[in-house]
């Protein structure tokens, strides 16, 4: 989205492009050179192509077959809006999306606001190895999120490191199987999510902080602006279009989580960590509802784009235009 | 207003952070090394480190079979990604012509919505054109979907060439695709080379499409091996499971060690592709 990419962070021009090598950008160009050309629209096809046939085609077959009721096999029967309200109804659907909700907490909003804090911590002091700690941060993200439930479930595990430190501490009276306990799997699974995620908040915030001017706090200072004052006057508004990044990236990774409580809980114990996704395979591939997954992925899809619209709204939002 | 003490404080938390991101990997990394017959218990450090766990895992839980596939799916995806990016991006970044930005923010949509959305009408399509339980049936949906990131990525790079290199080779005589390959290309190394990275990263540790399309044991993905891999073994060896997750994270890790920058970079600018 380019709405949501601050200027310097998202455009390769400013590192990868040959402007970097060569110095500063030559021109920004509004649109680009030249009379129309009608051998554009070569050059597109075959990625137009793919897009329309592998992506966006089955979004808009997914949205036609969430008005079917269908098992995959048989013919399908014409229900109408039949499915959506089942989806606002069925409160095991309805709390999959609350279980959504609570991980964006986990997945979003928590390791936004470490990474700011953490970031106006650091601050403008100078690392050593700075490109040292941003490769370990960011490395959770690499990791195919396959691996980091196969990790987490073993932190998680009854004899797993978790559960020997509280017993190690006397305190192993609420050493328990974290991922199997109704009250705490959630929040322990919103915890993985936490730790995907912080490390690349902290690195853009740090990145978006360097290039504050220092005048600005100077100028903060002599207002006699204290620490808090500092950071709501002076940085946050400063790093508005990191954040809205951050946000987005978190928001739609927390809202698509699949893999993670797939291979950890596969939505249980019940139904305490059931998530959208996992309610569209299993419906789909599972229990022969296909017209009832799609509705649920359409949804799910509709909640996405209105998040991220919002973000884009709300946050990266330029009070000087 | 850089002290000391603030210096210190930087690193304390730069630190203890860097000490949290590591750990779950490390844990696992150890965990492998070690024997079932160790009866691990928490974060222990083998007394004798084992390579037999790893030899196991790549004999029972076939994962030869599953690092080829994701590698064969990987490649093809990402390499033919860069290709079709590198057209589109081209017009997009360098050409006029009409219906450019309607075309342009329908690529758009491509880098928010969830293939979850996706993924049930490719299923039942494949299915009826008998390409379900093949490596197709990864490989042409993950590059419709790598489209939208790439495109996105190529277009700011073609933007952030000089237009008067374009206009120079135009007054030429050059022709647009001469013009691509021998004046634009050379140059755009660094981005394709994040391109290519990033999609190969994101193809490899794909999970649910696999899951969905693939039946046969010897067409499985790595993250799709490790998965049933895990759910087989589950409560019998935590070690063998560690090492078979090593082993699938291992190929992305030692590329992320060497082309780091490449990584953060573009994923801070495919944003929302996450």
């Amino acid at each position: 989205m380019e709405v949501s990419t601050p200027s310097g962070v998202g455009e390769p021009d400013a590192r990868a492009g040959p402007g970097a090598a060569e110095g500063p950008r030559l021109r920004v160009r509004a649109r680009a050179p030249g009379e129309p050309r009608r051998v554009a629209y070569l050059y597109l096809a075959p990625a137009l192509v793919f897009y329309l046939i592998f992506a966006f085609g089955p979004l808009l077959y997914t949205t036609w077959l969430s008005l079917f009721r269908w098992d995959g096999l048989t013919v399908g029967t014409w229900v109408g809006l039949d499915n959506y309200s089942q989806v606002l109804s069925d409160p095991s659907i309805r709390g999959s999306f609350v279980h959504s909700l609570v991980l964006i907490v986990f997945f979003s909003l928590i390791p936004c606001a470490l990474g700011l804090l953490l970031a106006s911590v650091i601050a403008h002091s100078r690392v050593r190895g700075a490109g040292f700690f941003r490769a370990v941060l960011f490395m959770p993200q690499t990791i195919a999120t396959v691996v980091v439930a196969i990790a987490w479930t073993w932190i998680y595990a009854q004899q797993g490191p978790i559960n020997e430190a509280l017993r190690a501490v006397g305190l192993g009276g609420i050493a328990r199987s974290w991922l199997g306990d109704f009250d705490f799997a959630l929040p322990a699974l919103g915890l993985v999510g936490t730790w995907v995620m912080f490390g690349v908040c902290m690195v853009l915030f740090i990145a978006g902080i360097q290039k504050i001017p220092l005048s600005l706090y100077e100028a903060a200072r002599v207002d006699g602006a204290g620490r808090v004052r500092e950071l709501l006057a002076v940085t946050l508004p400063s790093l508005r279009g990191e954040l809205a990044v951050a946000l987005t990236i978190t928001t739609i990774f927390a809202l698509r989580t699949f893999d993670l409580i797939y291979v950890t809980t596969s939505g249980g114990p019940g139904s305490a960590t059931t998530v959208p996704a996992v309610l569209v395979y299993q419906n789909a591939f599972s229990n022969g509802r296909v017209g009832l997954a799609a509705a649920v992925a359409v949804v799910l899809t509709v909640v996405i784009f209105a998040v991220v619209f919002l973000i884009t709204r709300i946050v990266d939002r330029d009070p000087t235009r | 207003m850089t002290n000391r003490r603030e210096q210190l404080i930087s690193y304390a938390v730069l630190g203890v952070f860097a000490i949290i991101a590591i750990y779950p990997i490390l844990t696992i990394v150890l965990l492998a090394f070690h024997r079932r017959s160790d009866l691990v218990t928490g974060f222990s450090i083998p007394d004798a480190p084992t390579f037999d766990t790893f030899r196991m895992a790549w004999e029972e839980g076939g994962f030869n079979h599953g690092l080829v596939n994701s590698f064969i799916v990987a490649a093809s995806v990402s390499l033919l990604t860069a290709v079709l990016a590198t057209l589109a991006g081209y017009a997009f970044g360098t050409m006029r012509f009409r219906g450019s930005s309607a075309l342009f923010y329908m690529l758009l949509i491509g880098l928010i919505f969830p293939y979850e959305a996706t993924v049930i009408p490719l299923y039942y399509v494949f299915k009826d054109v008998g390409l379900t339980d093949s490596l197709w049936a990864l490989i042409l949906p993950q590059i419709g979907l790598s489209i939208p990131f790439g495109t996105f990525w190529m277009r700011a790079f073609f933007r952030s060439t000089p237009g008067a290199l374009v206009e120079a080779a135009r007054l030429d005589g050059a022709s647009s695709l001469s013009t691509l390959v021998r004046v634009l290309l050379p140059q755009a190394w660094p981005a394709l080379t994040t391109l290519v990275v990033l999609v190969f990263m994101w193809t490899w540790n794909e999970f649910l499409l696999a899951l969905v399309m693939i039946q046969s044991d010897s067409l499985r993905t790595a993250p799709l091996g490790l998965a049933l891999f895990a759910g087989a073994n589950r409560s019998s060896d935590p070690t063998l499971i560690a090492a078979a997750a090593v082993l699938v994270a291992l190929p992305i890790v030692i590329v992320y060690v060497f082309l780091q920058r490449s990584f953060i970079r573009g994923m801070f600018a495919g944003a929302v592709k996450e």
